[in-house]
């Protein structure tokens, strides 16, 4: 919690004047028994009506002051949370947006989603109730307790003993319920997974027939979260009838003690009255202390979690060498003018155990078009992943135009880089908002050039306002197909020096994919290519083809050279294009 | 809007219907309770009167009522226990009543109403609309009544003890009534325009951190960032008056409050003066004063929980009554070991009635041929599995299996006598077995292995750390696509159904995985009628039936031979395309 209050700096005042309001607003609050005492022992006792009014006209003083004093805290207390939240929102999200993708791999994105939300606006409440209510209600019922000694001592003794039981009954049925709601809490998760899971495999259990077997677990786990449930609705049940007993019983001996002290002339019979109504004030507030606490356990158990993700801090550290920096490089030595260096790398993923990749070792010369082939897990993915250094290389290194990739400005190397992920991702705006990601000062001319390498032209000008279509979230009213074709597009916006494909054809079928590797062929010369696959023919015609097989390199060569000695690749190109002599024949 | 809310509450009412019992028992106890609860403040007044002042004090009458007082406290508490017991019993009960319904459907949903809404929005209406209805209708209920009958039985002890203080207290009070009323009609405006503001908030954060890597790709971070903070900023200020604005209710609420106890303080004073009331009798005014305002505050926060209760509940009966696919008919005959002849006459279908996608459609599939799809990927190939599977009915024509319309035979045989393994593979939270077993439950573990082995998924299950117990989740956690489509292929492989609906692996699977899984596909198919959404060419060209698909449409059937020759057939350009890039 505490590295987070620096969010409510810029609040100082508000965070302390809130309070302070609320608490002057109690304190008017404590003065009404005895105002209302003082009517009853001089007004009614002296029949004196003139000091009736004027208690009267007190009261509704008090009143309006209060509500003067309510507001202004209320107004105080909104301002601050409202602030902090805020504060902390961005602050948060300027924070996930630092973090490298280890990071990223290891909270996962709906984690954070949720800490950015709900999270954020639990914490909101918790913060807006804390400033309002956390020093009120203590206020109210240690003040009730002072002015109760004030009006008599012994009296007063059993304020004493009766908060204290009543605290620790409040408390003592909180810390026993709460860890039961927790129980209530996972038993809920596991139908909403149930749910989820159905709708997900609809097809599936309907396949299967399951649908019986699925209502039948289904109402199982319902009714362990109904018993549940009802066991821990027992127990907090009892909360306000304890309390009631509590407190009525403290003013039976109040009444009872205080009839003593009357007789005995020591207290009148207004002060009795008053003693009885600061009893009755300290079980409002109780109870609503009660509550604040659940809410307040909630929005720290929020703190917590938040905090956890500022804790998460980037594991990369950003270089110097600016874009143009490179443009200096040295010329005398060739291969450092090579556009991709892989310098015997390898690569283990945080948390991951094994090395995804191991010795990872070529070059890729400029212009050159360079495809990788493999199996799924073989670190196709990964291998390019360090190019645009999603991933720093845990040995070895990665060199782009002669230099390290640590040691570029992370944004100027993705600058150079243009890579179109396996999952196409398009965001919600047109689809010219879309294409300027690539390079937002790209002139209509460039977009234009970029649908039709890209083959996304043939659909684009089939749909209304072309450019200005709007594309829904997620890119929901596209196809797959163009989907992918948009995206890469996107990656050629921004006229990269390296493109690197990462299975990103896979929905297109055989022949726009051809048209597609023949459009990029005839793009600026000096581009290097990288094309990730399954898929043989779409690799084939490269000038180098990497053979990838559990993180290893398998082979390296042109396709004739590994058609002719790498057994895995004879592999995978025999089961994609069986015995093509014998098809010739037909 | 008026008539929707009544006919939602109708259900509503319904459904706690059922448990009448302590429905009845819930009511009975909170007018007890409330008239206890209400008790008490006379009694304190009567014991007040009997501390007059020093030396007279009736100690015999004030030991009397501080008895019943003990009494009547001990009762009430234990009346409000079992009374909040009772209220549990009914809202959880009654959650779990209506959550079961509306799983129970879902089984029975048509698959149109799964694929054309939002999973999120599903769950959200079966877990949280269902708690929130429940929470909000029968805690609302229950506080309108407890609150309903202490105005009422305050009214009636107040009348007791005297009429025109009893005024005062009546007249003002409303005031808090019309003032919460004054708010929250200002403030609702502004509520909405701050879950405007933070729906597109969320929508933003939504997107941008589920495409972190995208966005970090093109390296948008700061572009992010400041279309944030420029929501940020809005919802900020939005929801600083939105909070502000609607938490006034309580003060101003609390002001009329401390008016009407002030007013009563002051009339009552001037009543004891005149010996119309004793000082006891004017303290039990003083605490009913306090009383008597506290449910209508309650009740007009109530009204809105109601409301928004109402809405979630509409919600929830909104998808219990969705529609369901059409039963099988009451004489539908059960597919039994099928021949695996099937039929397709006329067959007409498309998704939304705008766009026709198949039409006049006919296809005779003889006992165990083999039929390949093929065609780009989003070319609607699912729509064939849908139509056989009759996951969705057909607009005109029929489809029969050995003669027999698809819609005249169960669901359950029909769907028994196919097996399918899509690519979309689909595993349960749960162990391996489990998932295996799922068409065959009583499978013994000979059985399963044997399967297991046929699929060549044996060597990876026995490699996890608990073998066949392994427990996955919902995604299958570490296993990789191949090898849940592994699994998938078991399950098919143990039950081994005389037809087959196949779809062959693209991008997902490594090639070596492949080949064996291709193997199985082949020891599955043999003697099998089979449907096969293929890209392979050794598999399109085995089969004895292609159907070439385009955007949802079939265009052109027939054997590899045949199509071959076709000039400028769309397959003969699609299989040119692959073999010379």
């Amino acid at each position: 919690m505490k590295s987070l209050l620096k969010y409510i700096k810029d609040y100082k005042k508000e965070s302390i004047l809130a309070p302070l309001f609320k608490m002057l607003e109690a304190s008017f609050e404590l003065m009404v028994p005895l105002v209302m005492a003082s009517i009853i022992d001089r007004g009614i006792a002296d029949n004196d009506t003139q000091h009736i009014i004027k208690m009267g006209l007190i009261l509704v003083l008090l009143a309006a002051v209060g509500l003067i004093s309510a507001v202004t805290a209320q107004y105080f207390s909104a301002k601050a949370a409202v602030g902090f939240a805020t504060k902390l929102r961005s602050a948060l999200f300027s924070h996930i947006q630092s973090l490298s993708y280890t990071e990223l791999d290891t909270v996962g994105t709906n984690t954070l989603i949720t800490r950015m939300t709900s999270d954020v606006n639990q914490l909101q409440n918790g913060v807006n109730l804390t400033l309002r209510l956390l020093l009120r209600s203590p206020f109210i019922v240690f003040g009730a307790m002072i002015m109760a000694f004030t009006v008599d001592v012994k009296a007063a003794l059993i304020f004493v003993v009766a908060i204290p039981l009543l605290s620790i009954v409040v408390f003592g049925i909180m810390i026993v319920s709460m860890p039961l709601y927790k129980k209530v809490q996972a038993a809920l998760d596991k139908i909403l997974g149930r749910t989820r899971e159905n709708l997900a495999g609809a097809r599936v259990i309907r396949a299967f027939c399951n649908e019986e077997s699925e209502i039948a677990e289904f109402e199982q786990g319902n009714e362990l979260l109904l018993k549940t449930q009802v066991f821990v609705g027992k127990i907090s049940a009892a909360m306000n009838p304890v309390t009631y007993i509590i407190v009525n019983i403290a003013l039976v001996v109040l009444l009872w003690t205080g009839a003593i002290r009357v007789d005995n002339g020591i207290i009148t019979q207004g002060e009795v009255v008053a003693l009885v109504n600061y009893m009755s004030q300290i079980l409002v507030e109780l109870i609503k202390l009660a509550n604040l606490i659940i809410q307040l356990t909630k929005a720290l158990a929020c703190a917590k979690r938040v905090e956890g993700i500022f804790a998460k801090t980037s594991s990369m550290r950003d270089g110097t060498l600016g874009k143009d920096d490179t443009s200096v490089i040295n010329s005398e030595n060739a291969e450092k003018n090579a556009a991709i260096i892989f310098d015997h790398v390898s690569l283990t993923y945080s948390g991951g155990g094994d090395e995804s990749l191991t010795d990872i070792d070529f070059t890729v010369q400029k212009g050159e078009t360079i495809g990788i082939i493999g199996g799924t897990g073989s670190g196709k993915t990964s291998v390019v992943n360090l190019i645009p250094r999603f991933y720093d290389a845990t040995k070895g290194r990665v060199m782009i135009d002669g230099f390290n990739v640590k040691d570029y400005e992370i944004s100027a190397l993705r600058e150079k880089v243009g890579i179109v992920p396996q999952k196409a991702v398009l965001f919600k705006g047109t689809i010219k908002e879309n294409l300027l990601w690539g390079n937002e000062n790209a002139t209509a001319e460039d977009l234009e050039k970029a649908l039709e390498i890209s083959q996304a032209k043939e659909f684009v000008d089939t749909k209304e306002g072309r450019l200005d279509f709007p594309i829904a979230q997620g890119g929901k009213n596209l196809s797959g197909g163009q989907k992918q074709r948009l995206t890469i597009a996107r990656a050629i916006v921004k006229n990269p020096q390296i493109l690197i494909l990462d299975d990103s054809a896979s929905a297109l079928d055989f022949a726009t994919d051809a048209k597609l590797r023949q459009a990029i062929k005839g793009m600026k010369s000096d581009m290097s290519v990288i094309i990730v696959s399954q898929r043989a023919s779409s690799i084939q015609y490269a000038d180098k083809i990497i053979v990838m097989d559990d993180g290893k390199m398998a082979g390296i060569g042109t396709h004739d050279q590994l058609l002719a000695e790498n057994e895995i690749y004879q592999e995978i190109y025999y089961s994609q294009f069986p015995k093509r002599e014998e098809f010739l024949r037909h | 809007m008026k008539n929707q809310n009544k006919g939602i509450l109708k259900k509503v009412l319904d459904h706690i219907g059922k448990y009448k019992f302590f429905l009845l028992c819930s009511i009975v106890l909170a007018a007890i309770s409330v008239i206890l609860t209400l008790y008490i403040p006379i009694l304190t007044g009567r014991a007040v009167d009997c501390i007059l002042g020093a030396g007279a004090v009736d100690f015999v009458g004030l030991l009397e009522i501080l008895k019943e007082m003990a009494v009547i406290i001990i009762l009430t508490a234990v009346v409000q226990w079992v009374m909040n017991a009772c209220n549990n019993k009914i809202a959880y009960q009654v959650v779990r009543d209506v959550r079961d319904e509306a799983f129970k459907k879902l089984e029975i949903l048509p698959l149109k109403y799964i694929d054309g809404h939002s999973h999120g929005d599903i769950v959200s209406r079966i877990i949280a609309d269902v708690d929130q209805f429940s929470d909000g209708l029968l805690m609302g209920f229950t506080q309108l009544f407890t609150g309903v009958v202490t105005i009422i039985g305050t009214l009636l002890f107040m009348l007791s003890i005297n009429v025109s203080t009893t005024i005062v207290v009546v007249i003002l009070t409303p005031l808090s009534f019309f003032i919460a009323g004054f708010i929250a009609k200002r403030t609702f405006n502004m509520s909405k325009l701050q879950s405007e503001t933070r729906g597109e908030q969320t929508a933003l954060i939504d997107e941008m951190i589920g495409n972190e890597k995208v966005v970090k790709a093109f390296s948008h971070e700061d572009k992010v960032i400041e279309k944030f903070d420029e929501i940020n900023h809005r919802l900020e200020k939005a929801s600083v008056k939105a909070i502000f604005f609607s938490s006034l209710t309580n003060p101003c609420t609390r002001f009329v409050n401390s008016l009407v106890y002030a007013g009563v303080g002051i009339l009552g004073a001037f009543l004891a003066i005149k010996g119309c009331i004793s000082v006891g009798q004017l303290t039990s005014f003083l605490s009913y004063a306090n009383q008597y305002t506290k449910p209508f505050n309650e009740i007009s926060g109530v009204v809105t929980e109601l409301q928004t209760a109402l809405a979630c509940a509409g919600r929830v009966f909104e998808f219990i009554e969705e529609e369901p696919q059409i039963p099988d008919a009451q004489n539908a005959a059960v597919l039994t070991a099928p021949k695996g002849q099937i039929t397709m006459e006329n067959v007409s279908f498309s998704y939304n009635p705008e766009q026709k996608l198949i039409r006049n459609f006919n296809l005779e599939v003889k006992p165990g041929q083999r039929v390949a799809i093929v065609g780009p990927t989003g070319c609607g190939k699912t729509t064939v599995i849908n139509l056989l599977m009759r996951f969705y009915d057909v607009n005109n024509g029929s489809i029969k299996i050995d003669g027999t319309d698809i819609r005249d035979m169960t669901r359950k045989s029909l769907r028994d006598s196919f097996g399918m393994v899509l690519q979309e593979t689909w595993l349960h939270a749960g162990t391996i077995r489990e998932n295996i077993v799922m068409g065959k439950p009583d499978a013994t573990d000979e059985e399963v292995v044997a399967a297991a082995k046929a699929a060549h998924a044996h060597s990876f299950i026995k490699r996890l750390p608990k073998g066949y117990d392994t427990v996955i989740t919902e995604d299958g956690g570490s296993l990789s696509q191949g090898q849940k489509q592994l699994l998938c292929i078991t399950r098919v492989m143990l039950c081994l159904p005389p037809m087959l609906i196949l779809d062959e692996a693209t991008s997902s699977i490594d090639t070596r995985t492949e080949i064996r899984i291709s193997q199985a596909f082949h020891t599955m198919m043999k003697g099998r009628t089979s449907f096969i959404v293929a890209h392979r060419l050794s598999t399109i060209r085995e089969a004895d039936i292609i159907l070439v698909m385009k955007d949802g449409n079939i265009i052109e059937q027939g054997n590899h031979e045949t199509l071959l020759k076709k000039e400028n057939g769309f397959y003969a350009n699609l299989y040119a395309s692959q073999f010379s890039a």
